[in-house]
């Protein structure tokens, strides 16, 4: 019986050491408040962000407008101390759901909602529905690695016989009339495409759809529904693939071209001069999108893929924020609002560039503010 | 536990006289050790059958919702207004790359855990013991990080050699894209499991009664003589919970496949080139973009992964209840 | 003759006197050379065939070895102990085939991973740091895994031994079975199934928030079939003459079981306990949908979203940048010095409480 306790005394002493242990470890954590050195959009005026509402602000969905959302993070809560807002980067599909069940204050969307979200968002949001509110809009890259080429233009229909393996050398002649310069290799064309369903996807396909003039058979989605090819999992996957693989030929959003140092397609669409993807041309694109949006306060765009107008990028990604215009929760609602107003402000939509992401055009992001202002 | 052991101090232990006499009267304090742990069997089992019905409950709306055949169709499309989606691909490519990295890793794990339990120095041995309970907890993101970057490039040396002699099998044929297969995902689940199954197959090695080891020693048996006499019968079923345990892991890995594989909605022939699918990864792909309905969907794929288990752990019960002479437990 | 029989009896590691007289044996410095000329013969076919791989060199000279040593020991030996000599060869080969992969994985993260691991990254969350910028760290995943998997175990280990105990002390009727059963059943069960079960009974019917303790529950329905499987495993392999021995004395069953059956398996148990806790700390999925992910310090549990290291080591994974890769890399060396710790923690107690063993 003794040595019995004195087991169950060292247990205990065991377990106190373990629980004050880990007491100590929680004291002794901070969070991060480093600017983080060239941060590009760190410069924002603290003094425009106006601050309402406090706590903590959840929000998903979208990982093409992670990178986009980080800074507006990092620039709103060093301007308000109170509010912490917590964006994770889940997918669009994602977001949407959780949004739609009443998890989130918003969500990121790389499509706008569709008609029977919109009857379900009308439960959620009382009195009104949810809305798309445009703003990031981005170029998508045709990131190549061929060695001994650094200057590659690709039309439409090119892209489009490419990644549906009906030219799969990098030597075809459909190639070569676009760069009669270009010493191209006698090399097998590894087109990759995302295995996760995607909106970078769905923009890339609608553009072939658009533009290729019927070489593009396939439904455009955000499934992948070409022939042949390999897959990778997120931009990242497909991007690290490019870097590695002799041959191979992708699409990804223009920050993981820059990062990678993976030089991109330039489009011939007809235009003058073949179209670079640069975030200013990409911009030109957009202000030639219509608004398509359903009811009063929707501002979803349709794009205009076989835009022909000279130094418009034509394949570009729109990504929204959705919320209720009205009816959203009372608790969120002051912070959502004010978070929102900083980021179509014209500070918040600067910050973009630095990132590869193209600022919304003027006209668009004046509708968007007012909408912002309505938000209740 | 801190409820089962508190009795145990407190009430003194009864008489052994007395105790030998009173073999048929229930002890109070085995009616509680009892009801607790057959209360936590039972609790086990609500959980499982309130999943279960989770389970069934919105696999059956994806599968009524299906325009296809659910067990045939090779395609996924399960967000647009006519679903068709089908299980054929992902069932394919669990089965296969599940046996090939089953095929590569028991027989090597065997090895090393005999190795460990009957070969290594006494001083290598325990360090080894470790390294390898280590590994079996490195997350399966870290394997995938590893196979992604380091195992595909270092492959298709290998599939070009297996091309040039075995080719014309269709098996082992090969195209030169990026070692990105179900073979590469059988090789990397290998190396995934091969912990697991070796750690829990040294600890029953371990277990060997030395009685028997002795018995066989002093009959004049050589070593191996002694580990295929004694050893290996007496930590077969051991060896084949690892293997289960091994095997549980591979089929639903989800991460590791994701980064190594090509998938693609095709059942080919050849195992060495891209394409192919797991229910896991699958499940991963897909889920971030679905709507409600396509979860359903995905769930109902994970229906079938239970199902496909379920039948493998069978079968592996089955063995082991054969073997249960060499089982030490009362029932 | 001396020398060589000195040899054989040290890898039996039991002396026994020898069965016939005389038994030939090969010479103590025939396995040596052996090696010798196949390394040599290896290399000269893979320099003569034109084998640019080294691999392939090695591989080579490993089966002549093998052969050789085979067909010389049947020839002097006999053939049983070239049956011995061959698995030896066997057993030999499969621990360097899985030394290879295995001591590279541990090459690259400890490589990769000690970039930017220093107290800076242990002690400070990301904060409002983009993803994209170096720095930030990795504090909040840890608070949130250690807690997330304290909870997961708190409530899976006692259930799942308990659950074992049952099977295989007392269990014989048909609930047993169905346990059983269900117990097989749960192992396949996808973990992002799991999270979406308590998904929506937690989440969306009871209304409760994300939080680490959401998480820990989905952790525990994944850990609790690992933990009955190896227990149960290791309770049978208890010799009933221990327990026949203690019930003969007079002892109560839960006594038998507390204090000779539980003792004598507690090291196979502890190992079983790990091997489940370590599945879990590298769950991704299910911590994404239940504790959200923060970027923050959260040390509450019970209360609003939290952080999780291989949740970390997948979203910086994601992210897809250098720094991210570096920061994926750093964190899944935290995770893996983590479980070691908790594994030498284990040991020690499984060393503490077993009692004597033969080995």
């Amino acid at each position: 019986m003794k040595l019995q306790r004195k087991n169950r005394v060292r247990a205990l002493a065991v377990g106190a050491l373990a629980v004050s242990g880990a007491l100590a470890l929680t004291a002794c954590g901070s969070d991060n408040t480093s600017g983080g050195s060239g941060g590009s959009g760190s410069s924002a005026k603290a003094a425009n962000i106006k601050c309402e509402g406090k706590g903590k602000l959840l929000a998903s969905g979208s990982s093409a407008q992670k990178n986009a959302m980080d800074v507006w993070v990092q620039n709103y809560s060093g301007a308000c101390q109170g509010t912490e807002i917590n964006y994770q980067p889940t997918g669009s599909g994602a977001g949407v759901t959780t949004f739609l069940q009443g998890q989130t204050a918003f969500a990121g969307s790389d499509s706008a909602l569709k008609p029977e979200e919109i009857t379900k968002s009308k439960t959620l949001c009382k009195g009104g529905q949810g809305i798309d509110l445009p703003m990031v809009g981005g170029p998508i890259a045709v990131g190549y690695n061929v060695p001994g080429v650094d200057n590659l233009v690709l039309d439409a229909p090119t892209l489009a016989k490419i990644f549906d393996s009906q030219i799969t050398n990098w030597n075809d002649a459909a190639i070569k009339k676009l760069n009669p310069g270009a010493k191209l290799p006698d090399l097998k064309i590894q087109a990759f495409h995302r295995s996760d369903d995607s909106g970078t996807t769905d923009n890339f396909t609608k553009y072939l759809k658009a533009a290729s003039g019927g070489a593009w058979k396939h439904e455009p989605g955000k499934k992948w529904e070409g022939t042949g090819g390999q897959a990778a999992s997120g931009s990242a996957g497909v991007s690290s693939q490019v870097k590695q693989t002799s041959g191979a030929i992708s699409y990804f959003e223009l920050s993981y071209a820059t990062s990678g140092k993976i030089p991109t397609v330039k489009i011939n669409t007809g235009a003058k001069a073949p179209v670079e993807a640069t975030v200013d041309n990409a911009s030109k694109a957009i202000s030639e999108a219509q608004p398509v949006g359903q009811g009063a306060g929707d501002l979803a765009l349709k794009l205009n893929y076989a835009t022909k107008a000279e130094g418009a990028y034509p394949i570009t990604l729109v990504t929204y924020e959705i919320a209720c215009d009205k009816g959203n929760k009372a608790d969120t609602l002051p912070a959502t609002k004010s978070f929102l107003t900083y980021v179509s402000s014209k500070d918040g939509q600067d910050a973009l560039k630095a990132l590869g992401y193209a600022p919304l055009p003027t006209e668009i992001a004046d509708k968007v503010r007012k909408t912002v202002a309505t938000l209740s | 536990m801190d409820y089962s052991t508190s009795p145990l101090s407190e009430t003194p232990p009864p008489p052994p006289a007395a105790a030998s006499v009173s073999g048929r009267t229930v002890r109070p304090g085995d009616r509680i050790f009892l009801g607790l742990s057959r209360g936590s069997g039972v609790a086990l089992l609500v959980i499982m059958a309130a999943i279960a019905a989770f389970l069934t409950y919105r696999s059956v709306l994806a599968i009524s919702g299906d325009k296809s055949n659910f067990f045939t169709t090779l395609d996924w499309n399960a967000t647009g207004t006519e679903p068709k989606f089908g299980i054929a691909v992902l069932a394919f490519g669990t089965v296969v790359s599940s046996v090939i990295a089953m095929a590569i890793a028991v027989p090597v794990a065997v090895g090393i855990a005999l190795f460990i339990s009957h070969y290594a120095p006494r001083k290598l041995a325990s360090p080894l013991g470790y390294v390898i309970d280590l590994l079996a907890a490195v997350p399966s993101i870290v394997y995938g990080l590893w196979g992604a970057l380091f195992l595909v490039p270092h492959l298709s040396g290998l599939y070009g050699w297996l091309d040039d002699y075995l080719g014309w099998t269709g098996i082992f044929s090969y195209s030169n894209g990026a070692a990105r297969s179900l073979f590469t995902v059988g090789i990397l689940l290998a190396i995934m499991i091969l912990p697991i199954v070796t750690s829990v197959s040294r600890e029953v090695f371990l277990q060997v009664p030395r009685m028997h080891e002795e018995a066989a020693l002093a009959l004049g048996a050589t070593r191996w003589e002694v580990i295929r006499m004694s050893v290996l019968p007496f930590g077969r079923s051991g060896v084949i919970s690892a293997s289960m345990l091994g095997l549980g892991r591979a089929l639903g890995e989800t991460m590791a496949v994701a980064t190594v594989l090509s998938p693609s909605f095709l059942i080919s022939a050849s195992l060495l080139d891209p394409g192919g699918g797991t229910f896991a990864q699958n499940i991963a792909s897909k889920f971030s973009e679905a709507d409600t309905f396509g979860q359903d969907a995905l769930i109902a794929s994970g229906l079938v992964l239970f199902v496909i288990t379920l039948l493998v752990n069978g079968a592996a019960r089955l063995i082991i209840a054969r073997r249960k002479e060499y089982s030490g437990a009362s029932s | 003759m001396t020398v060589a029989t000195s040899h054989r009896h040290r890898k039996v590691a039991e002396p026994r006197p020898p069965l016939a007289l005389k038994q030939s044996r090969l010479p103590r410095w025939t396995l040596p050379v052996l090696a010798l000329v196949a390394v040599g013969a290896g290399c000269g076919i893979g320099l003569v065939a034109g084998l640019d791989s080294t691999v392939q060199w090695g591989l080579i000279a490993a089966l002549l070895f093998v052969l050789a040593t085979y067909l010389l020991t049947t020839a002097v030996e006999g053939t049983r102990q070239a049956k011995d000599r061959l698995a030896t060869s066997a057993v030999w080969t499969a621990f360097l085939l899985a030394v290879v992969p295995l001591a590279s994985l541990l090459w690259e993260t400890v490589a990769r991973g000690t970039k930017v691991l220093d107290g800076y990254f242990l002690s400070h969350s990301m904060g409002t740091l983009p993803d994209a910028l170096p720095g930030g760290g990795v504090y909040h995943a840890i608070i949130g895994t250690l807690e997330q998997v304290g909870l997961a175990t708190l409530i899976a280990a006692p259930l799942g031994l308990l659950t074992a105990i049952y099977l295989v002390e007392y269990g014989r009727g048909r609930l047993a079975k169905v346990v059983t059963f269900f117990v097989d059943v749960m192992t396949g069960i996808p973990s992002i199934v799991a999270g979406l079960f308590v998904l929506s009974v937690w989440i969306l019917i009871l209304g409760f928030g994300p939080s680490g303790f959401a998480g820990s529950m989905a952790l525990a329905i994944l850990m609790m079939p690992v933990v009955v499987r190896s227990t149960e495993e290791m309770l049978k392999l208890v010799p009933n003459e221990l327990r026949e021995a203690s019930l003969a004395l007079g002892v109560p069953k839960w006594r038998t079981i507390l204090k000779v059956v539980l003792p004598t398996s507690i090291g196979g148990i502890t190992t079983g306990v790990m091997l489940a806790i370590a599945r879990i700390t590298g769950e991704t999925a299910p911590v994404l949908l239940l504790v959200w992910g923060a970027k923050t310090i959260n040390n509450n549990p019970f209360d609003g979203a939290q952080q999780s290291l291989p949740l970390y080591v997948f979203q910086q994974w994601q992210q897809g940048s250098d720094a991210s890769y570096d920061r994926a890399w750093a964190a899944a060396l935290v995770l893996i010095a983590f479980v070691m710790v908790l594994n030498l923690v284990a040991r020690g107690i499984a060393r503490w409480k077993a009692p004597k063993a033969g080995r």
